[in-house]
């Protein structure tokens, strides 16, 4: 009996050991963690130096505002890279180069003819705004060198993004194994109480339970009343179930397949607020709103061939989508070579997967909708700038066109022609605002032709 | 034993149950597409739109007319992409659109639409994306020597790092959105707007900076011409519209 309570208290202890483990190792978890996060703290704080002469900081505003579309510090883009440029030209014939450089070429100037034939003949737009001390702030900026610390900065941040869900990984597996652990020390627990009982010669509850009973489903049969209420119960239930799957015949409400690049509409039509038809533009004036030309995706990713570093992250750690590799994506398809700045002519179709698909016997017309009914996007797409992946929003049912029709007011106004008429239309039905169904809008020729 | 191999048996069942899920036919986030009932009457034989096909070049159904075709309400641009080909239309390139109330208003709304978000709403070079610094370097209309020619041939081409507007516009909405673009350039920089042309009367020529040099015989033809097209399509347009209401 003495060594029984010994064995129980020994058990006890093991269990309050692990126990006390388990919360110290947690804690030092977290103290890794707040570690792994403090750390990258130190290099950011890192300033470029400032240049020789001028202000390098008044000369990034300049840079951006008058050099950025085409230049870059490190990298070729419409024109050369920047970084190190006073030390391969004079100071004197920059000022003459930034401030007029046709003039430049025509005089015969042999450094200036080479730049440009070297960048295809393109004009380097003049700058006759632009002061000396202008330039010396601008040049200055551009001798900044490159910020080494962005590198490990990032990959810092990815391993304290990754080091997250690893803490939380080992804190779930200790935690489980602490539960097997519990399990275990029940059933030794049951086990050995059960011997002793056995030993000790009493009778337990459950050894006593064991007389004969109807079996359930007899009982359930000679309870006539319980079997009618179940069985209106499945009724209803199986009628209920074949209701909601006839009706999603044909119904792609929330479709959303995996496409080739992912395209993010809550980063272009969300944050970037560039407008729907900026890409969609036929929808403006043809039956279908187009999917853009890669020419359109180009019009800005020529000079954006890497997201910010915030939008990068939350890409990684909210999506598990790498924004920069979809890009490169792009390039690959329409064959833009970003180190030389030029086409290859190399072409690839994307692969689109289609989501909105009105059935062919159905007519929709986008223009009518979107630029003679004045309909926002939204209104059939929902809310596309939100959408991370785009999905179908509405289910484009007959039932609930019509319905759409049905309480859409028409906005008569400045329709000159037809005045006459929708004025006696309105009266027949009572003075009331016509709508899209006053005007046909139900009628079947409308969209069944 | 026996109830260790009851529980078995019924532990197997709901775990095939429950693997069965996966090949329900309801539509889920990333899915496959609902059943169709009578697919023939969803799907027709006739090629759909960016649907693939093996008579097509590359396997797409979209292309791009064959060249030399001339689509309707659509003109030859002569002017070459180069340098020389922006400075003629920069010197002779007039717009052939009147300077009309509507034709600016339609202007300012595709401006809204295609320039804004870099060009910003005033043509200051500040727009959203500039803002943001996601696209930067964008010049203020004021601080270019631009004409009406110089824009609409940069529309069409692009330029630097530009990409051209020329498949997202029609001839008609790129003379719109210059007119705009000038307007604006006239805001900024202090000069007044022109007046305004009433609806029926004659284009008249637009005092412009001009240089004497090289103004080809057939670019003028075409020119002229170009005024008479955008009116057809406006007809067109407004009959449309009203049928569809």
């Amino acid at each position: 009996m003495i060594n029984r309570k010994l064995h129980f208290s020994a058990w006890q202890f093991i269990l309050a050991f692990v126990f006390v483990a388990f919360s110290a190792f947690s804690a030092g978890a977290q103290t890794d963690v707040t570690t792994n996060d403090g750390e990258p703290a130190t290099p950011q704080e890192v300033e470029p130096s400032a240049g020789s002469a001028g202000d390098s900081a008044l000369g990034k505003q300049l840079f951006n505002a008058n050099c950025a579309s085409c230049h870059n510090l490190y990298k070729k883009m419409t024109g050369p890279a920047l970084f190190g440029v006073t030390k391969k030209y004079e100071r004197e014939w920059l000022y003459k180069w930034i401030k007029n450089s046709a003039e430049l070429i025509a005089s015969g100037d042999p450094q200036a003819v080479a730049i440009y034939t070297e960048y295809n003949q393109k004009n380097m737009n003049a700058f006759p705004q632009l002061s000396n001390t202008d330039i010396d702030n601008i040049l200055a900026y551009t001798d900044t060198p490159k910020p080494v610390p962005t590198d490990s900065e990032v990959t810092g941040a990815g391993d304290g993004g990754a080091a997250d869900p690893t803490t939380n990984n080992i804190i779930l597996g200790a935690l489980a194994l602490v539960l097997l652990l519990l399990v275990v020390l029940l059933l030794v627990v049951n086990k050995t109480l059960k011997r002793f009982a056995e030993a000790n010669g009493i009778q337990t509850e459950f050894e006593t339970e064991k007389e004969e009973r109807t079996p359930i489903w007899k009982a359930f049969v000679q309870n006539q009343f319980l079997v009618l209420v179940s069985a209106i119960f499945l009724l209803l239930a199986s009628a209920y179930f074949a209701y909601g799957a006839l009706m999603s015949v044909g119904v792609d409400q929330g479709y959303a397949p995996v496409q080739p690049i992912h395209y993010s509409h809550r980063i272009h039509a969300g944050e970037s607020q560039i407008d729907c038809k900026y890409c969609h533009s036929s929808a403006r004036e043809s039956k279908h709103s187009g999917i853009p030309s890669l020419n359109v995706c180009m019009n800005c990713h020529k000079s954006i061939s890497q997201v910010a570093d915030d939008t990068y992250k939350e890409g990684i750690n909210e999506y598990g989508i790498d924004y920069n590799k979809e890009i490169q994506k792009l390039y690959a398809a329409t064959g833009w070579d970003s180190a030389e700045q030029v086409y290859t002519g190399d072409t690839e179709p994307v692969r689109w997967v289609r989501i909105h698909n009105l059935p062919d016997l159905a007519q929709f017309n986008h223009a009518q909708h979107v630029t003679a009914g004045n309909i926002a996007c939204q209104t059939c797409h929902g809310p596309v700038e939100e959408m991370e992946i785009m999905y179908q929003y509405s289910p484009l049912t007959m039932g609930w066109c019509i319905n759409c029709h049905r309480e859409t007011n028409v906005d008569l106004q400045g329709n000159g022609y037809y005045e006459q008429i929708h004025k006696e239309l309105s009266e027949k039905r009572g003075g009331r605002q016509l709508t899209i169904a006053d005007l046909g809008g139900l009628e079947c020729g409308k969209c069944h032709y | 034993m026996n109830t260790w191999y009851k529980t078995f048996i019924y532990a197997l069942t709901a775990a095939l149950l429950i693997s069965c899920r996966g090949e329900t036919k309801s539509v889920a986030a990333d899915g496959d597409r609902s059943v169709q009932y009578f697919p023939n009457m969803y799907e027709s034989a006739g090629y759909e739109t960016y649907q693939e096909g093996t008579v097509f070049e590359n396997n797409m159904e979209a292309q791009k007319p064959v060249e030399g075709t001339v689509s309707r309400g659509w003109m030859p641009y002569d002017y070459e992409n180069s340098n020389e080909g922006y400075a003629s239309a920069k010197a002779n390139l007039q717009n052939p659109l009147p300077y009309t109330e509507e034709n600016l208003e339609n202007g300012s709304v595709m401006y809204g639409i295609y320039c804004a978000i870099c060009h910003g709403k005033k043509g200051d070079g500040k727009g959203h994306l500039v803002e943001t610094e996601k696209i930067l370097g964008v010049p203020s209309y004021a601080d270019r020597p631009i004409t009406q020619g110089s824009i609409y041939h940069v529309m069409y081409y692009g330029i630097n790092s530009m990409g051209s507007y020329a498949s997202q516009t029609s001839e008609e909405e790129r003379w719109q959105i210059a007119h705009h673009v000038d307007a604006l350039r006239r805001d900024l920089q202090g000069v007044e707007r022109q007046a305004f042309v009433k609806s029926g009367e004659v284009a008249e020529p637009i005092a412009q900076p001009q240089d004497t040099t090289m103004v080809s015989s057939d670019k003028d033809a075409e020119m002229e011409e170009a005024p008479m097209q955008p009116q057809e399509i406006e007809e067109q347009e407004t009959e449309t519209q009203t049928d569809g209401q």
